[in-house]
């Protein structure tokens, strides 16, 4: 049976990991090669690294990490951050990246996901959602630029019409990321997640909120993801690795060893 | 100990040549005739699609060079595919299976859509593998799957998997072995299944 993915989500910044409350105010948390090297150890099933301040700076991620992280780690791992072309996917892929994950540039021209996936295969592309619930309209809405809260900007989409337009372009798995909940720990956007699973025909992992281990028992039981992705919680050491998986297997939620 | 990994233009090359080097072994990235039929092991890498894959081979003037060689072969994900004798996964509008490379005597075909399951089948997944020599020291290992298509389990299938159907996690015939999960990115499992294949005597 296929196991449900644990996947921390390590943000860098200057070649550093750091994180931020809803996207804002980040803070150093270490280095990347020794964090991703623990995390995997640790038994994490994946790990993503998003490149925070590239899209919204107009400029690639730094890469020279990615082939260190490649080297030395024998999991999966993505690679997010201002990804534009198909030159500069190849080279992140070519550094022993498994995939990319494309956000903000996709909002700008989708037909970049077209050719991605046309170029190196669905399994390497990843779609990077970030949705604010807006309580007076009561919608989901797509936003971009999130790295940098000056360029913030609200799109056209709606999360669900996001979606479905992404798959339909070819996107290989879903990355949903809940603005309202990144950061501050009070659990995954249940309702959210619900609601795109069932539209949602590839992959589909679960962002922002994460902050006890309860939280990720609920996002796999009642919302069915994938995966389920956090960075503070493990960072900051207030949910172990093992002990997630075990309270994970105990209520029958399937995981690898 | 020589190790050459077919250098097929269009394959994620890095991170199986960098699991390798974790124990030590320095493999040769070439696509080079005379390099491959040299070599003493050769891995066969691969993502993208099928026909992009064969198209890289019959280009680089690579697919007599495959089909002859006499030494252990390991082919990853498409590389696996690639052995086979075609591949569902068509290019363009006319629905004609790939010819391939025909050395393990299977198809590949798109893995069945039942509405419940996502595809691609992208995770781990426990697997279970037969006696061969690929897998020894495992004993229902976890293995990291990314693809849409795959071989059925008859009788060229030397490990089986389940997702939304039983398929075949690993294929073989005489010197030519398959897998198809990644063993460069399946933690210790996967590093003891490349361990395994530079022991194998064929």
């Amino acid at each position: 049976m296929l196991a449900k993915r644990i996947i921390p989500c390590l943000d860098v910044r200057d070649g550093q990991v750091v994180k931020g409350v809803q996207f804002r105010n980040h803070e150093v948390v270490g280095d990347i090669v020794p964090l991703a090297t623990r995390y995997a150890a640790e038994g994490a099933d994946e790990l993503v690294f998003y490149d925070i301040t590239a899209s919204s700076d107009n400029r690639v991620v730094d890469k020279s990490w990615v082939s260190r992280v490649a080297k030395v780690i024998n999991i999966p791992f993505a690679v997010a951050g201002g990804i534009q072309s198909i030159e500069q996917a190849r080279e992140i892929l070519a550094m022993g990246a498994d995939k990319i994950s494309v956000n903000s540039p996709a909002l700008r021209r989708p037909d970049l996901i077209n050719e991605l996936v046309d170029e190196f295969g669905q399994q390497c592309v990843v779609i990077g959602v970030d949705s604010f619930y807006n309580q007076e309209t009561q919608t989901y809405e797509v936003y971009q630029f999130t790295g940098d809260e000056t360029r913030t900007l609200k799109t056209q989409w709606q999360t669900a019409d996001w979606v479905q337009e992404v798959i339909a372009r070819g996107a290989g798995e879903i990355v949903l990321n809940c603005m309202n909940q990144d950061g501050v720990r009070n659990g995954y956007d249940l309702t959210q997640l619900k609601a795109i699973r069932q539209q949602c025909t590839v992959p589909l992992i679960a962002s922002g909120g994460a902050g006890a281990i309860e939280h990720f028992i609920d996002v796999f039981q009642q919302a069915d993801v994938d995966g389920a992705l956090a960075a503070s919680v493990f960072h900051k050491g207030i949910i172990e690795m093992a002990d997630l998986k075990t309270a994970l297997r105990a209520a029958q939620v399937c995981i690898r060893p | 100990m020589s190790l050459v990994i077919v250098n097929t233009r269009v394959a994620n090359l890095a991170s199986v040549d960098f699991a390798f080097q974790r124990f030590g072994v320095h493999a040769t990235i070439s696509a080079d005739p005379a390099i491959i039929r040299a070599a003493e092991r050769v891995v066969l890498p691969g993502v993208g699609t099928a026909g992009a894959a064969m198209r890289s081979l019959q280009s680089l003037e690579l697919v007599n060079v495959l089909r002859e060689l006499e030494q252990p072969v390991l082919g990853i994900c498409l590389g696996m595919q690639m052995l086979a004798e075609s591949s569902h996964e068509s290019q363009g509008a006319q629905d004609k299976p790939t010819p391939c490379l025909g050395v393990i005597p299977t198809q590949i075909e798109r893995l069945h859509d039942d509405g419940r399951h996502p595809l691609p089948h992208m995770g781990w997944n426990q697997t279970q593998v037969s006696e061969h020599p690929l897998f020894r020291g495992l004993n229902n290992p976890w293995f990291y799957y990314v693809h849409s298509f795959a071989a059925p389990v008859n009788d060229s299938a030397i490990a089986a998997c389940d997702y939304t159907q039983p398929f075949a996690a690993a294929i073989a015939h005489k010197n030519f072995m398959g897998v198809q999960f990644h063993p460069e990115r399946s933690g210790h499992d996967g590093a003891q299944v490349l361990k395994n294949f530079l022991e194998i005597s064929c």
